[in-house]
């Protein structure tokens, strides 16, 4: 009986069984960031512990800090003392810090497959629910929170069960203008936003495998949103080639020995799995989130469904979100109004993000009144799309291009919603507040339709604002 | 560590209704400018406790009806959405001891587990039997028994859930797990060397 990837890696890092009877699972890298890790080096100093694997934490800064005033101090002096508190602790520590001045500072899930530290067949785990992301490398990542984050410093392990694999095959050839980011949307929207309960996702499947490395990114990145706490691809060639020569991966002869290895972990064929799915990828569409959960999704040309229609489950939820939404049953969200576009995020600002929308956006302005900004997922994401002279078509249409940071996917820094302002958002959550305004409204869809949404000042097809393009 | 364990909790109930209460609406992002856990129970619900003009909205936990009550009475997956243990930080520290839910998001419940803070699944059919119950009579007093996963209040009787490892970590006070880590640290170098690590070198 074949085994599943998560299963060899799980085995691969398991140190045993812990009394509770949960396995201590050994965690091959770990990265930090500025919010959830000062508590945890707090409980190491008052334990008198170390960092037991110093080598193997990596850190850097993100979601405190504002994206376009960077001078220190910062305005902000609770962020202030923030990056100030990581940065101590990463001197005290002796952990890598990606640091502002390193030109290797962003969002810490686009800077570690960027650096080449997020490999296959390894355990990743971060104080960060969407460590998820590194899984399309084929590595199982965990979102863990602080005291675990503590454990992972003390011990580089972590007490934890093991997960069932639910197996989420997407095969065809998805149509024109439907991206990575209508995939995970319409899996959520169709198995739930707690449907992946004590799940891993292995997504598979022919139209997963000819997806980049940065799109399944964007899949695996908002597995738990769908309540999976994992979710990972199996590597391929396009993940060894995605990796061959980047900083922190093996070189010359380790290189090939590597690469034979990551090739093992991948799913058996005869693999046994607790659930399968199946997706057909012409069935998608354009998706946008009408409601204040990631499930609450529809295809562009649906209308928004009312409570009754749903299951009774989801009811409840339906009508909270209609009336805080201001949204009816029956409309449609094409020619709903925005006040702000936001480009960004660990779900979608890497280069391939902003290249593809470069396309549509090149020679277009921003509608009038429209706030629109463009966050690049890291330093070294910026400094590309300004060698494409992508960041130049950003500023000609009038979106504000940003350093780089969490931003406004989660308003902790200065980039947050006012009042209850509708905002066409490439983020990952549509939660009430999350963007900053307790009243503030979040559209999640792709990175062309947010860009779609900027230049007609509503919510729009891409596909047809675009067609001549 | 050994800490004392949570065999049963007992204390008045307050409900805060709704299903899929994530974690932003439990503490949002902006007051986890923080270094420390400290006084995180005040910012508890903050943006549905008040308007955003700072007025209360005589959410349940504002009520003085409820005043005092250790265990917080919510719907199906709570707690999903950001990993940040600052939520059931900012539930233990506003003075609740245990949750009891129709379901909760895994991150959540295992961040939960760790600060000693039992999370209860109820059936939906038990869950707004209790959930009347308390709305009518917020003096009902409730109790968890976390051996017999059982839960009294009033007339009501019902059985909860509660994952195995969860369950023997809180009746043995070995929750958090730090120390029974630590002890295999031996057997842990012995497997780093055989596990890669990223490197420049």
């Amino acid at each position: 009986m074949g085994k599943t990837l998560f299963h060899k890696v799980w085995d691969r890092h398991s140190v045993g069984i812990l009394p509770d009877g949960s396995t201590q699972l050994f965690v091959g890298t770990h990265l930090i960031h500025e919010v959830t890790s000062p508590q945890a080096f707090g409980m190491l100093r008052d334990l008198g512990l170390k960092v037991a694997f110093p080598n193997r934490t990596f850190a850097t800064v993100d979601h405190i800090v504002p994206t376009d005033q960077r001078t220190e101090p910062f305005r902000d002096s609770l962020a202030d003392a923030m990056i100030k508190e990581l940065r101590k602790n990463c001197s005290d520590f002796d952990v890598t810090f990606f640091d502002i001045s390193s030109g290797k500072q962003g969002i810490v899930h686009i800077v570690g497959p960027e650096q080449g530290i997020t490999q296959p067949g390894t355990t990743i785990a971060c104080g960060d629910s969407h460590t998820s992301t590194h899984g399309a490398f084929g590595a199982v990542a965990f979102g863990i929170g602080t005291s675990q984050v503590r454990d992972v410093l003390a011990t580089q392990t972590m007490a934890l069960s093991p997960l069932k694999v639910r197996k989420i095959e997407v095969r065809g050839k998805l149509g024109p203008g439907v991206y990575a980011k209508d995939i995970i949307l319409h899996i959520i929207r169709t198995l739930g936003v707690n449907g992946g309960t004590g799940y891993a996702y292995e997504y598979c499947g022919s139209t997963i495998e000819g997806l980049s490395l940065e799109e399944r990114m964007t899949i695996c990145n908002m597995s738990i949103e769908g309540g999976a706490r994992a979710g990972y691809v199996n590597p391929d060639e396009k993940t060894f080639e995605y990796l061959k020569g980047r900083p922190y991966c093996p070189k010359g002869k380790e290189w090939d020995v590597a690469v034979a290895e990551w090739k093992k972990v991948v799913s058996d064929p005869d693999a046994v799995y607790d659930d399968v799915k199946i997706f057909e990828a012409s069935e998608i569409r354009p998706t946008v989130t009408w409601g204040i959960n990631p499930g609450q999704g529809i295809f562009i040309d649906e209308a928004i469904p009312s409570p009754e229609q749903l299951p009774e489950a989801d009811r409840s939820s339906a009508k909270e979100a209609l009336e805080f939404m201001k949204f009816k049953a029956g409309e449609k969200l094409a020619g709903q109004k925005i006040q702000v576009a936001f480009f960004g995020s660990c779900t979608n600002a890497r280069i391939s993000d902003f290249l593809e929308a470069s396309k549509f956006l090149k020679g277009r302005k921003v509608a009038p009144g429209i706030r629109a900004i463009a966050v690049p997922g890291s330093q070294g994401v910026s400094k590309i799309c300004a060698e494409m002279g992508i960041d130049e078509i950003f500023r000609e249409a009038g979106f504000d291009w940003r350093e780089a940071g969490c931003s406004m996917c989660l308003g902790m820094n200065p980039d947050q919603l006012v009042g209850d302002e509708i905002c066409a958002s490439s983020s990952n959550r549509n939660f009430k507040g999350r963007q900053g305004s307790p009243t503030g409204r979040t559209l999640l869809m792709s990175p062309v339709m947010v860009v779609a949404a900027a230049v007609t000042g509503q919510v729009s097809d891409a596909r047809l604002v675009f067609a001549k393009s | 560590m050994s800490l004392s364990p949570v065999a049963q909790v007992t204390g008045r109930g307050v409900v805060v209704a709704g299903d899929d209460i994530d974690t932003d609406r439990i503490i949002p992002a902006r007051y986890m400018r923080c270094i420390t856990f400290d006084g995180l129970g005040e910012y508890l619900f903050r943006d549905v406790r008040q308007t955003p003009e700072g007025k209360s909205t005589n959410h349940p936990i504002d009520d003085p009806k409820y005043e005092g009550a250790t265990i917080l009475i919510s719907g199906m997956n709570f707690g999903c959405g950001s990993s940040r243990e600052h939520a059931p930080q900012a539930i233990a520290r506003a003075g609740f001891k245990a949750v009891i839910a129709g379901g909760f998001a895994e991150i959540f419940f295992g961040n939960s587990t760790t600060l000693g803070l039992p999370c209860a699944t109820a059936t939906r059919k038990d869950l707004n039997a209790l959930m009347s119950l308390i709305q009518k009579d917020p003096t009902t007093v409730v109790k968890i028994d976390v051996e017999k996963l059982q839960v009294t209040a009033g007339p009501l009787s019902f059985p909860v859930t509660l994952k195995a490892s969860a369950q023997q970590g809180l009746l043995s006070g070995r929750y958090d797990a730090i120390a029974d880590l630590l002890a295999n640290l031996p057997k842990i170098k012995e497997l780093a060397g055989r596990i890669p690590s990223a490197t420049t070198s």
